[in-house]
């Protein structure tokens, strides 16, 4: 006869404030088999774990029922608990009376109820649980980095220093990111290139580190410890081996209309380029989608000029298979499109910019060498206006909820550099409230207002206009004088809101790895795993988890690093063995299961089974592979048979909790 | 007295039927509107007193009268707050308010006979309380 000890917690008040523990232990002691019932202040305590160890010997127990919080909290706890006095971990059950109970229901009798009812339901459940062991995997001893931004940089140097390979899928045709167009950082000020750039060539000559540039991960297969990853890497048309960056081609080539995407739009590129002077690998592209030679079949100046001869106008896109134990999403951002946002006239003056290309205006090798002049004009400005939150702290569905976090930081840093180099410039910088918490960071913002003598007005700018004079006329209001003003200015910068990278959604779908609503990466707990995703072996660093400056960007991408380092340090890891497995004598071989099964773990097989009538046949039925499934249950549901069941929540175990509640 | 004054504040929220806990003060609101410039209460500022519950400041304001209607504040306000609608609660209020009756039928005579029936409804409902 099954013996089974019922423990229930108290979680100090948590629960027995709103539960009535001590009616809950009189009320499953009635139940056939339950031996042993107690209730017990914390359960997770050395004293609650002492209970079950004494209660398993003095009463024989063989199943274990603990009523406590949440399993995602404590059922591992639990598990070793139990294994420590010879139970098998998975004849443990939880209910969960505390966030499905005890937190959600004010009145004591209603919880009270309801605890005995999710108390029954596991009893009934562990009756028909079985003893399993977990099978072991291998880990691929090799992490995958997809962004090569600053996030990615650092995460794979980390990976690399602590003596693992890592490969770098970058989908530009360099690595660096946002970072990279970048003139200053704040809040030290220091020029981004000079930071950035020995991080870049650490990376490209790491011997650890491989970079795949121009390049994108198509399908993600395999599971933690073990994932299986296709990368294209696009048809640069240039031979890149034997490639010097001379750069001649580029200079050369007379397709030279296209606006260059690292410039953002603010200068043009020839059809073949290399995207900044600092590029990392400094080979060329071809776009071919602009180049004279595949349009027209004409032109091949390239391939005349180039002394190294590495110009390849047949190459194809090549894709790479590779197996990896960890992979680290740091897919960056974008700018969100200002399309919804007409009032600025961000779309009919050119002297309406973003913050990201003012960066792009004051750098020195940017498209004015550092010159800050009026994009319509070529002269210098006068005036210069600032209007943080555009598009962020929106909830009227034109913008982004969030607060972009980034904006105040560079609002105040792209104020000083004009007051710095060009103190005739008048800047006025227009904000709801001024979010600058950080080390040294409000300083920085009280800087450009005290010593740069920068104008913060408390206001919103409503409307830009051109005006006739050429420059803009800008409408605002100034609410701590209640005015409402119109002042002139030849500038106008908007801080417009971040947005996760295009095609991270895409992204996280071959990951498996969840997103918000905004499609930024969700971690596992938004406090305690800041830095891993949901999906086991998925690791998040950087503006793709949420927006964040180069300071927090680096310091996830460490934290993500030493978390792929802890795991690809295991030589194997525990299996789940909670995986799905085919009653082959019900299986009538239709396959909805394989088609279902986001692991590719079920295939054909053609074998010799009994069937229904105790007959012997040859015929096709689905097999598990167990070491691929991952307990998802996805093919539990499609089989039409109900021959597919999984270990550990089988059938006959769902539908014995499901009996004990109705 | 506070009973009635917060009887009429509410009723005014009732009216205007927009979030105006959402608001955050950016001004956005005002800095576009058209007419602001003339206004003794900026579209901001309407929000916000109605928000706080001020009604002496809401109804001796002159602004629901200069505003035209025109809904830029509300399209571009950043949290789905309509100072329009708060404009507008304001001019009904004044219309309605009891006692302030503009036309009686006493004066039904002094009416263009060519006027429709339409226009003669919809002017005791304005303004006949
Ligand atoms: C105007 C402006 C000024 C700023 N100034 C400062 C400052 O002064 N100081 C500061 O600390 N921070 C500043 N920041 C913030 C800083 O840019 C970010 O914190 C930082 O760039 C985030 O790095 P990241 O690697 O996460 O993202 P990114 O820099 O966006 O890098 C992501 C990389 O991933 C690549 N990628 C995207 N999707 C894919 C994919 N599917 N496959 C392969 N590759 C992909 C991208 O091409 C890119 O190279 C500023 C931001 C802006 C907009
Ligand atoms: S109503 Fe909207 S636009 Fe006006 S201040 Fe409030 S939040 Fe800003
Ligand atoms: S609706 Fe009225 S308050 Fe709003 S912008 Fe137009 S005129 Fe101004």
């Amino acid at each position: 006869m099954q013996k089974i000890g019922v423990f229930v917690c108290w979680c100090g008040s948590n629960i027995a404030t709103t539960v009535d523990v001590a009616q809950v232990v009189a009320a499953v002691k009635t139940i056939p088999n339950v031996a042993f019932a107690a209730d017990y202040k914390y359960m997770c305590s050395e004293g609650g774990q002492e209970l079950i160890h004494k209660a398993v010997q003095d009463y024989q127990l063989d199943r274990i029922v603990v009523c406590s919080c949440s399993p995602r909290m404590h059922e591992a706890t639990f598990r070793n608990c139990a294994e420590q006095v010879g139970i098998n971990p998975y004849l443990v059950e939880i209910a969960n009376i505390r966030e499905q109970c005890s937190w959600i229901i004010k009145d004591r009798a209603q919880a009270t109820a309801k605890a005995i009812q999710l108390a029954k339901a596991a009893i009934a459940k562990v009756r028909f649980n079985t003893p399993l062991t977990p099978g072991e995997s291998k880990v691929v001893k090799r992490a995958l980095v997809i962004g090569g931004g600053i996030a990615g940089i650092q995460a794979a140097l980390d990976i690399a220093e602590a003596g693992y390979k890592v490969d770098i899928v970058e989908r530009q045709p360099a690595i660096g990111g946002r970072m990279a167009q970048l003139d200053k950082t704040f809040p030290t000020l220091d020029c981004s290139a000079c930071i950035l750039t020995p991080k870049m060539m650490d990376a490209a000559n790491h011997p650890n580190i491989k970079l795949y540039t121009y390049s994108e991960v198509e399908a993600v297969s395999g599971f933690v410890g073990n994932f299986e990853v296709k990368i294209r890497q696009k048809a640069r048309s240039v031979d890149a081996k034997r490639c010097t960056g001379c750069g001649i081609c580029t200079e050369k080539c007379p397709s030279r209309k296209t606006s260059s995407e690292f410039e953002l739009g603010l200068k043009t590129r020839g059809a073949i380029y290399i995207p900044f002077s600092q590029a990392l690998p400094k080979v060329p592209v071809i776009d071919r989608e602009h180049c004279l030679k595949f349009q027209t079949g004409k032109c091949g100046i390239c391939s005349k000029v180039c002394p190294a001869e590495c110009i390849d106008y047949t190459q194809q896109d090549e894709i790479i298979t590779e197996h990896y134990g960890a992979i680290v999403a740091a897919t960056g951002f974008d700018l969100l499109p200002l399309d919804k946002f007409g009032e600025y006239g961000y779309q009919d003056s050119p002297d309406v910019i973003t913050s990201l290309e003012f960066e792009r205006l004051t750098n020195a090798t940017g498209p004015t060498e550092g010159h800050l002049v009026c994009p319509s004009t070529g002269k210098e400005p006068k005036s210069v206006i600032i209007v943080s939150c555009v598009g962020s702290r929106d909830t009227s569905g034109r913008g982004k909820t969030y607060c972009s976090k980034i904006c105040c930081m560079y609002n105040a840093k792209q104020a000083m550099y004009i007051r710095e180099k060009y103190p005739q410039i008048d800047v006025t910088v227009f904000y709801i409230d001024v979010r600058t918490p950080g080390k040294a960071f409000d300083e920085f913002y009280r800087r450009a207002v005290e010593e740069f003598n920068v104008h913060y007005i408390k206001g919103q700018v409503g409307k830009v206009l051109k005006d006739a004079r050429g420059g803009l006329t800008v409408f605002a209001s100034d609410l701590l004088s209640d005015k409402h003003l119109m002042l002139h200015a030849d500038m106008v910068i908007l801080a417009t809101a971040v947005k996760p990278a295009a095609g991270a959604r895409k992204l996280a779908t071959m990951l498996t790895a969840s997103m918000d609503n905004d499609d930024f990466f969700t971690e596992a707990h938004p406090k305690l795993r800041p830095v891993e995703s949901p999906t086991a072996g998925i690791f998040l660093a950087g503006m793709c988890q949420g927006p964040k400056d180069i300071p927090e960007t680096v310091s996830q991408a460490g934290a993500a690093a030493v978390k792929v380092v802890g795991l690809l340090a295991k030589d194997k890891l525990r299996t789940n063995p909670c995986v799905a497995h085919c009653q082959e004598n019900i299986c009538s071989g239709c396959l909805a299961c394989e088609k279902v099964c986001p692991y590719g773990a079920i295939t054909a097989e053609t074998k010799t089974v009994i069937n229904l009538a105790g007959v012997k046949e040859q015929r096709t039925v689905a097999v598990v592979n167990q070491t691929l499934c991952q307990g998802c249950g996805a093919c539990t549901v499609a089989c039409p048979a109900a021959a597919m069941d999984l270990k550990g929540f089988s059938n006959q175990e769902i539908l014995a909790e499901v009996d004990a509640l109705c | 007295m506070v009973d009635k004054v917060q009887e009429q504040v509410e009723a005014l929220r009732r009216l205007a039927h927009t979030p105006l806990q959402d608001c955050i003060q950016c001004g956005r609101c005002s800095a576009g509107c058209p007419v602001a410039f003339k206004m003794d209460l900026l579209p901001h500022r309407v929000v916000w007193e109605l928000a706080q519950g001020n009604l002496e400041t809401l109804l001796k304001a002159t602004a629901p009268w200069q505003c035209v209607s025109c809904f830029a504040c509300q399209n571009r306000c950043p949290r789905g707050v309509s100072p329009a609608a708060v404009m507008e609660a304001l001019r009904l209020t004044a219309i309605r308010q009891q006692g302030a009756n503009k036309y009686d039928a006493a004066q039904l005579e002094h009416f263009d006979p060519e006027l429709p029936q339409q226009a003669l409804v919809a002017v005791f409902r304005k303004f006949n309380k």
